[in-house]
């Protein structure tokens, strides 16, 4: 039962408490370019969070399996981010021949994923955190949610921005990053949650 | 020598890959908690920089097309794992208080970037000298960034108090959300002061 319950708390902080793109700064790039559009960010969102899992499956079985017994932990950057720019290429070429339709809708931003920081940074911070498979595999679900929705909220208020009078100077990233701030500040309500 | 120094000056100044290009945000906004850490994310950058510059503009004409980019991040992380075991022998302290974000330099894409749209067309001098403006840029925008925050947030510069002892520090400046309002603020006076609106 402990055991659950930390695996709950693992999660709940992981998608609001040290929310990737909200407190930790993991993941802005795709969080600011390709928040213009709801379903675009909600395409993104599913595509993310299927890499970061099996990214976090994949890279915690690397590492304790094979870089550790053989002292290679120094291999580990260039290690991680070679499993995850395969995987990426892997998911496309899975998701092109069994759904031609997803694959269509989610087109360009698949093999962006491979230069998503949060992905590289949920396999850095399970090493870190030491967690076994099991809160591994959450921490990356979880993570993963968190972006999805940081981003799929960001897209929202983005279009209704588009139609809103700003001044000439803030068009563009200037006023996207200050509601980003704005919605970084909510997210500040969650600490504390827990403990 | 003036071609070399246009293209210094175009990684600093015309496309700063900060406020021009906005690129690289990550550690932008996650370790512009204060001055000095954004130095030394910067330096470590500029490093990264350099070296993948140089050495992809070497082997540009031995990588083939199809996996160039495979390749370039095969180099890029190779040198941030040079980077980390420096940080962690000669400046523990700044390692850990850069943590994460060192290995995760790799993902940066600033350095892919140059590499995709420099280093794989030009000669290698050329490339480390716009490995260099873009990391001095970088570098510059990082100091910029932090030096405000730190100076609001924490009512310190460097460490060195700057305020009275009666200012007491916005500490929202140094949280989360003064890295996102800070930066929208200071790319908004851009624009304003050099007219440029998207």
């Amino acid at each position: 039962m402990e055991y659950v319950s930390k695996i709950f708390v693992i999660l709940i902080s992981s998608i609001l408490i040290n929310n990737f793109v909200m407190s930790r700064f993991l993941g802005i790039c795709p969080f600011l370019g390709v928040s213009k559009r709801v379903e675009t960010a909600v395409g993104m969102g599913a595509a993310v969070t299927f890499v970061m899992a099996m990214t976090s499956l994949i890279t915690y079985i690397v590492q304790y399996a094979i870089l550790e017994p053989l002292g290679l932990g120094y291999l580990q950057t260039i290690i991680f981010i070679l499993v995850i720019a395969s995987l990426v290429q892997f998911v496309e070429m899975v998701i092109q021949k069994t759904s031609p339709t997803l694959y269509q809708a989610l087109g360009v931003y698949l093999p962006l994923i491979t230069t998503n920081c949060a992905v590289l940074g949920v396999a850095i911070i399970n090493i870190d955190e030491k967690y076994d498979l099991i809160q591994a595999l959450f921490n990356g679900v979880g993570a993963a949610l968190g972006f999805t929705l940081a981003i799929v909220l960001f897209a929202g208020i983005r279009e209704r921005l588009e139609l809103s009078d700003i001044p000439k100077p803030l068009k563009g990233f200037p006023i996207a990053l200050i509601t980003a701030g704005l919605m970084s500040v909510a997210f500040l309500g969650f600490q504390g949650l827990i403990k | 020598m003036k071609k070399a120094l246009s293209v210094f000056f175009n990684g600093v100044i015309n496309e700063n890959p900060t406020f021009r290009m906005v690129l690289g945000m990550c550690p932008t906004l996650a370790l512009t908690t204060a001055a000095i850490n954004g130095i030394g994310m910067g330096l470590a950058t500029t490093f990264v920089l350099i070296g993948s510059n140089l050495v992809i503009s070497l082997l540009k004409n031995f990588i083939p097309q199809k996996i160039r980019i495979p390749a370039f991040v095969v180099v890029i992380a190779t040198f941030v794992t040079v980077v980390s075991m420096i940080m962690q022998a000669f400046l523990p302290e700044l390692n850990e208080s850069l943590g994460i974000y060192i290995p995760l330099i790799v993902v940066n894409c600033i350095i892919l970037a140059r590499a995709e749209s420099f280093a794989s067309k030009n000669s290698a001098l050329l490339s480390v000298v716009d490995g260099l403006g873009m990391g001095v840029g970088f570098t510059l925008a990082l100091l910029l960034l932090g030096s405000i925050r730190e100076i609001l947030g924490a009512g310190t510069w460097f460490g060195m108090p700057v305020f009275p002892e009666s200012f007491s520090p916005a500490v929202i400046m140094i949280l989360p959300p003064g890295g996102f309002i800070t930066l929208g603020l200071v790319l908004g006076l851009l624009n304003k002061l050099t007219g440029r609106t998207e």
